[in-house]
């Protein structure tokens, strides 16, 4: 378990829980990233572009890795732009693309999402695109030059869980880059099973936010991702779907 | 009802006098209100039929609490069950509403509350709105800041620490043109993240020439639905006519903005017709342009000027809360602003319920931000557009906010 390393974009991470920021008091994000033992949180540009008192980024602990978002591009060009001033504002290389044109749903937009992944992975940036779960589009987003594909389990805020579980399934056994489900997941439960399954990193926002206490719900989390990445590892037991296993083997007649 | 607004100035002419009776007293000296004057776009939008049709058959009698606990059980609130909770059958439920409004909220804005000031520059107005403390025919101190006297508000404005401003103008082109608008926005760029316009409604191209100078947001309120009430009220100048207005939000889309604003002043009509009609123009704009950001605002009528007869208590706190919830669960995405015309204890609450959004700092007059945030006075000022009643500073609201266990931001905007 120990040398089980998550490495996205030459970094290595022993945590495998991104924390979400822009849901909660920024005072707790202190505390929730000590909680949850994460080592990258994601912050909105849009967020930190301030001249408030209290920026968003002062409360990021130094030892943690910042991802940026696009949050609030609507298109490949303005995601664009809004990594470069990420880049500007001294939040490193590594960028998180949300292109949403969508208020309601803030469902990606898959195909500008590839177009900004190219130009920003050329651009020598960490590239982290948040997409639908689509196996074209991940194939593109990997040629593109994605350090990790990051598909959602459901609607952002949503707290739904794994509704798109099979096609995340389909990327994590084709893509052979780091898989981490984002947006959607409610529960550490939901978490756990996303780990089971193979997926590289969870990503989680407003579960924690609409807790009860922020702080405990993340070191469950924190307790969950780790038990679905140790069932990962180990290999998970037979669970059967229907009804017993033949004591007979139906194979057993035959003789050469 | 309606002759409680009207108030005769002193200092009016004696024409000027027969004019202002003549129109109050004569629907057949008033222009056709439903007819564009010259120079108004018409646009080709099917919005305003889809909206009118559900406001004119919405009968909020016949829905009954079975109907509205079936639209609080059902994970995504139809028209129907928004039609519900908004009716009075729902007023028991008040509770369960707030419960499930707060759940939405924190799904979609977490913790989150943003703050903004209002910024009057002009108070100029060629509209007889027989409501409004800025009417043409209001006696009151008529003041328009020069460029020099804006800059010198919006300093005041920024060194407080405020990131998002609303440049509000009375609704005069003669007086304050696209071109003055103009130029404030690009002053209001050089010290703020975020740029709103609350102005006369304009063409599409005005839009885009507004945007072009900075501004991303535009508010324009319908005031009310009901058409004939609107005729009622609205009785002289280009805001009377009324689908020109109805189609601001659209036209400021196209012309490039990022968000739109809306709302009914409660309290002018029936204000469940109101809200209906309100949110649903929301919810059928939003399908047209689903990347445009939307927010609603709730202004009840407060007392103004000249005028202390009004009574809005028609529509109280508990059935402003009550739209508000039902606004709030039926779009849950939306940003819903509450103006500081109402009370500190009445935003406390609701910021924790459905609200997102408060102005804080705020004065409705003209030039007077350095008497009001440093205490310094002036004579040369401009009359208020309404009496607030939440005068807290920025400082204060942002220390309430916070001391609520909520978030205060002051800026979540990127111009890209």
């Amino acid at each position: 378990m120990n040398d089980d390393k998550l490495i996205i974009g030459g970094k290595e991470f022993t945590s495998r829980f991104i924390l979400g920021s822009g849901k909660y008091s920024i005072k707790l994000i202190e505390a929730a990233v000590k909680d949850a033992g994460a080592q990258m949180v994601t912050v909105a540009v849009r967020r930190a572009n301030t001249t408030e008192k209290e920026n968003i980024l002062d409360y990021i602990p130094k030892e943690v890795t910042l991802i940026p978002n696009t949050s609030g591009a609507r298109t490949a060009e303005e995601a664009i732009r809004i990594a470069r001033l990420a880049r500007e504002l001294g939040c490193g290389d590594f960028v998180k693309i949300e292109i949403m044109k969508d208020t309601k749903y803030l469902l990606p937009d898959n195909y500008e999402t590839i177009k900004a992944t190219e130009k920003l992975a050329n651009e020598g940036f960490v590239v982290m695109p948040y997409m639908y779960p689509d196996l074209n589009v991940a194939r593109s987003l990997k040629d593109a030059g994605a350090a990790t594909i990051m598909p959602l389990a459901a609607p952002i805020g949503s707290n739904c869980g794994l509704a798109t579980k099979n096609f995340i399934q389909i990327l994590i056994d084709e893509i052979d880059l780091p898989i981490i489900v984002d947006a959607g997941i409610g529960k550490p439960s939901q978490a756990c099973e996303a780990m089971e399954m193979g997926a590289a990193a969870i990503m989680a926002n407003t579960a924690l936010a609409t807790a009860g206490d922020l702080t405990l719900m993340a070191s469950a989390f924190k307790d969950a991702i780790n038990a679905g990445r140790k069932a990962y590892l180990s290999g998970l037991g037979r669970v059967l779907t229907r009804g017993a296993s033949a004591s007979d083997p139906l194979t057993g007649f035959l003789r050469d | 009802m309606e002759n409680n607004y009207f108030i005769d100035s002193e200092f009016l002419s004696k024409e000027a006098l027969e004019r202002k009776h003549r129109l109050e007293n004569d629907p057949a000296s008033r222009t056709n209100h439903m007819e564009y004057m010259e120079g108004m776009e018409k646009i080709d939008s099917d919005i305003c039929p889809k909206v009118i049709s559900q406001m004119d058959s919405y009968d909020y009698k016949k829905y009954t609490a079975k109907d509205v606990r079936a639209a609080l059980e059902h994970e995504t609130c139809t028209i129907e069950d928004f039609k519900a909770l908004l009716s009075p059958a729902a007023e028991p439920f008040l509770e369960k509403m707030a419960e499930r409004a707060r759940l939405e909220t924190s799904k979609h804005f977490g913790n989150t509350v943003y703050i903004f000031t209002p910024l009057y520059i002009a108070n100029y107005c060629e509209n007889y709105c027989v409501y409004c403390g800025f009417n043409c025919y209001n006696h009151i101190r008529r003041m328009k800041l020069n460029m020099e006297q804006i800059e010198h508000e919006m300093k005041v404005i920024a060194e407080s620490g405020m990131e998002e401003i609303l440049i509000l103008t009375g609704e005069s082109r003669a007086q304050s043109d696209v071109k003055y608008i103009g130029e404030a926005c690009k002053l209001a760029r050089k010290y703020f993240r975020l740029v709103g316009l609350e102005v006369y409604p304009v063409n599409t191209d005005e839009y885009k020439y507004l945007h072009e100078c900075g501004a991303d947001y535009v508010t324009v309120f319908q005031e009310t639905y009901d058409r004939e009430k609107y005729e009622k009220l609205h009785l002289m100048g280009h805001k009377r006519v009324w689908p020109y207005r109805f189609d601001s939000q659209e036209r400021a889309l196209m012309g490039g903005m990022r968000g739109v604003a809306f709302s009914a002043l409660l309290g002018l009509s029936d204000f469940r017709k109101d809200a209906l009609a309100s949110a649903l123009h929301v919810y059928y704009l939003q399908r047209k342009y689903p990347h445009a950001e939307m927010s609603l605002s709730c202004p009840r009528l407060r007392p103004i000027i000249n005028n202390e007869k009004i009574d809005p208590l028609d529509v109280h706190e508990k059935q402003l809360c009550q739209v508000l919830c039902a606004y709030r669960i039926f779009l849950p995405f939306v940003g819903i602003t509450v103006s500081s015309r109402e009370s500190a204890r009445f935003r406390n609450g609701i910021v924790k319920i459905a609200a997102t959004k408060v102005s804080a700092g705020v004065s409705t007059g003209i030039g007077d931000h350095e008497s009001k945030y440093e205490g310094k006075e002036s004579d040369k000022v401009g009359d208020e557009q309404f009496e607030i009643e939440d005068s807290r500073s920025l400082k204060s609201m942002y220390d309430d906010i916070s001391g609520e266990g909520l978030q205060p931001v002051l800026n979540d905007y990127l111009y890209v």
